[in-house]
């Protein structure tokens, strides 16, 4: 089935505040959406909320994914379910080594008796670490302690290549790489586009849009998507900057929380 | 009137079975049941007055106020020896076979045939089957019970018996010393290594029983031994006492490590006493797995008494419902360049409570001794509990001592980001502890570090709210 997910009047809010107040995005398989917007406007919240972080809570609206209910599932079922995070600050787990996290992960997804052989799973992960340009020895580091700010990002993009998720939300991921790092990042991403998976790209700047070409580029105001259009869109936003919209759309203040 | 079996989580080696032993003392401890043990085992004159001696001890010294909550342990409802066959085996065949089925659900005759080389099966009070791989034994290592090794050991057992641990030490040193038995004996003689371990393993299957088994190792010069225990009983709503003493000496240039896994039942009380003697250039690795027991208090300790002798403590506990684990280490800087390390890590869930308790001493000869101590103490809940509560003395000027102790929670962000990959909270979890005591199980052999996670996954199954 052609992946399809689709968020509608979602609103959420954290410790009462509410953040989100109301987007609605539809996401095909082969698409690549981004969603821009100055800080503060609600861009990570929503990726956070899709994954069902517990500090967020959902008020309204709904998510759906292959038209089952993503909201009623807990973290780790819309994980299984084909949705992926990769994170703006990843934690560090002391102890366990980023291989044996990643297979874990992959053998959530299997059956009892279905795991994933020793030998093809060390295969698969030194191919994808060398797409990533990754030293081999983080595969035996433990899981992000110690990494630095560009190597936890190629982690959460390795994540990404061996779980093949279907939905793909990507926060921030360029924040803190070079532009080299950058280019390994976005060529894994391309790597990985298909016919039947969708990313979600959220960023502040257009440059990693430079390498990975969005479909749809939808730009983020006090917690709403207020603007949508093609790439163009993420052209002008990076040539013009973010003052055109709000002039456009009579917001002074585009952070959540400042309408009037 | 019966009291409810305590309301614990599951314990996997909770079975019993129906063996009738072949001796008892019956409940209570007085000066005719001690001579009566003393009896039934033929022993020399000295071992009886050094019972009777220590009982004397035993009943002037009062119940200490510190560590554990120990007002419900009633030494008169106590049986201090069960004899559960006449014979010791040498091969599983001669083991009555309810015990004999018993050590096969544990997985003793299976872990003998493929990685160790001696091992030694304690049931009640005495050792039931004990055997040992031929080519150590030409070696001259024995590998014994201490019971036979008083028998036909008799001038080195006396020489180091009780030279570690005074029956004066402690209450329950001067109990054990009373009614002590099996628990084993292990001589390497000079520059032999084993380098496949030996193991012990003890079973209390009755109500009520005491187990007190007394263990002496002596590693002669330039020699190596890993020696191996574990511990199960099965539950009762009563409560049974395992009160052990461990005496090792490694003399020069020796290495001894011991790692125990104990995984009592919750209604054991488990007071042990295990020190070691470390002489020049000496090591002794003390690797000490708690995860049992109603209450245990337990501080291995290392005597450093000659120049470069080297002590390590490396723990873990894990308290759950109505567990208490109050352990912990001593190192004793006796001697120039000695050097000790103490890694604890300890974990409470479900209202259970972890106490790190330990001592760091540099006497006055202990000139350029380090020190270095670590305490991580991981909470599951907001029920748990952990105190860490370190001792140091110091005489003399130029040592060094370190200390560092973390408290942490499992964290809202790292649970999040593990179940964001599809693992579910259950595996998330685990896999947070299973880290966080990374530094305990990388330390144990293979097969034991299997066992350890398989452990600490059923501990946590259920863990979760």
């Amino acid at each position: 089935m052609a992946t399809h997910f689709t968020i509608e009047g979602l609103k959420a809010e954290i410790e009462g505040k509410e953040i989100l107040k109301g987007i609605n995005l539809e996401m095909k398989g082969g698409e690549i959406h981004a969603i821009m917007g100055p800080n503060g406007t609600g861009k990570s919240t929503l990726a956070s909320a899709l994954m069902g972080h517990p500090k967020y809570e959902v008020t309204e609206g709904s998510v759906t994914l292959n038209g089952e209910d993503v909201l009623d599932m807990a973290v780790d079922e819309r994980a299984r379910a084909g949705l992926f995070l990769a994170m703006q600050y990843p934690s560090e787990i002391t102890g366990v080594t980023n291989s044996d996290f990643l297979r874990s992960a992959i053998n959530a997804r299997r059956e009892e008796g279905q795991e994933i052989s020793l030998i093809r799973f060390i295969r698969q992960l030194e191919t994808k670490m060398k797409e990533l340009d990754m030293n081999p020895e983080f595969a035996h580091r433990y899981l992000n302690e110690g990494f630095s700010g560009g190597e936890k990002k190629r982690n959460e993009i390795l994540q990404m290549m061996m779980i093949e998720p279907n939905i793909v939300v990507l926060d921030e991921i360029d924040s803190g790489l070079d532009i080299d790092a950058l280019k390994i990042v976005a060529s894994g991403v391309n790597a990985m586009r298909s016919e039947d998976r969708g990313f979600l790209i959220i960023t502040h700047y257009q440059r990693l849009l430079n390498y990975v070409k969005p479909d749809f580029v939808h730009v983020m105001m006090q917690g709403r998507i207020v603007k949508s259009g093609g790439p163009e869109l993420a052209e002008r936003l990076e040539a013009e900057g973010y003052d055109w919209v709000k002039e456009e759309l009579g917001i002074e203040d585009e952070t959540v929380g400042q309408e009037a | 009137m019966a009291k409810k079996a305590p309301d614990i989580e599951e314990y996997k080696y909770g079975f019993r079975d129906e063996h009738k032993a072949v001796f008892q003392t019956g409940k209570g401890l007085t000066r005719e049941i001690v001579t009566e043990i003393s009896k039934i085992k033929n022993e020399p004159e000295w071992m009886l007055e050094f019972r009777l001696k220590s009982l004397e001890q035993f009943e002037k010294m009062p119940m200490p106020k510190w560590g554990g909550d120990l007002d419900e342990l009633d030494f008169n409802d106590i049986q201090y020896y069960v004899r559960p066959s006449e014979k010791q085996g040498k091969t599983w065949e001669e083991v009555p076979s309810e015990i004999k089925e018993t050590f096969d659900k544990l997985g003793i005759p299976e872990a003998e045939q493929k990685f160790l080389a001696g091992v030694s099966a304690q049931y009640e009070s005495e050792v039931v089957y004990h055997n040992m791989q031929k080519d150590l034994e030409d070696q001259g290592v024995i590998f014994t019970d201490t019971d036979t090794a008083l028998r036909e050991h008799p001038e080195i057992l006396r020489e180091y018996f009780a030279t570690v641990v005074p029956p004066s030490d402690n209450k329950f040193a001067a109990l054990n010393s009373a009614v002590w038995s099996g628990g084993s004996f292990i001589y390497v003689p000079k520059g032999v290594k084993c380098e496949i371990p030996l193991q012990a393993y003890f079973r209390i299957n009755s109500e009520n029983m005491g187990q007190f088994e007394r263990t002496l190792i002596i590693a002669d010069e330039g020699s190596f031994v890993h020696y191996v225990e574990g511990c199960t009983a099965p539950i009762y709503s009563t409560n049974s006492l395992h009160s052990a003493v461990v005496e090792i000496i490694c003399k020069k240039d020796a290495r001894v490590r011991y790692t125990t896994i104990q995984n009592w039942a919750p209604n054991i009380y488990n007071l042990v006493t295990k020190r070691a003697v470390a002489e020049e250039n000496a090591t002794m690795e003390w690797v000490d797995g708690n995860i049992g027991s109603k209450l245990t208090m337990k501080y291995p300790a290392v005597l450093l008494k000659g120049r470069g002798a080297k002590g390590m403590v490396l723990s873990i506990a894990v308290a759950g419902k109505g567990q208490h684990q109050d352990a912990g280490a001593k190192m004793i800087h006796l001697a120039p360049d000695t050097t000790s390390t103490i890694v604890s890590k300890s974990i409470s869930k479900h209202g259970g409570k972890v106490t790190y308790r330990g001592l760091a001493s540099f006497g006055r000869n202990a000139d350029g001794a380090k020190s270095n101590i670590k305490c991580d103490t991981l909470i599951l809940d907001n029920e748990s509990t952990s105190d860490t509560i370190p001792y140091n003395e110091i005489k003399t000027d130029n040592i060094v001592l370190e200390h560092e102790a973390t408290v942490s929670k499992v964290s809202e962000d790292q649970l999040f980001y593990l179940m964001s990959r599809g693992l579910t909270e259950a595996e998330a979890t685990q896999m947070i502890v299973m880290g966080f005591i990374e530094p305990f199980t990388k330390e144990l052999p293979m097969e034991y570090a299997v066992e350890m996670n398989r452990l600490i996954k059923f501990e946590m199954e259920g863990s979760i709210g």
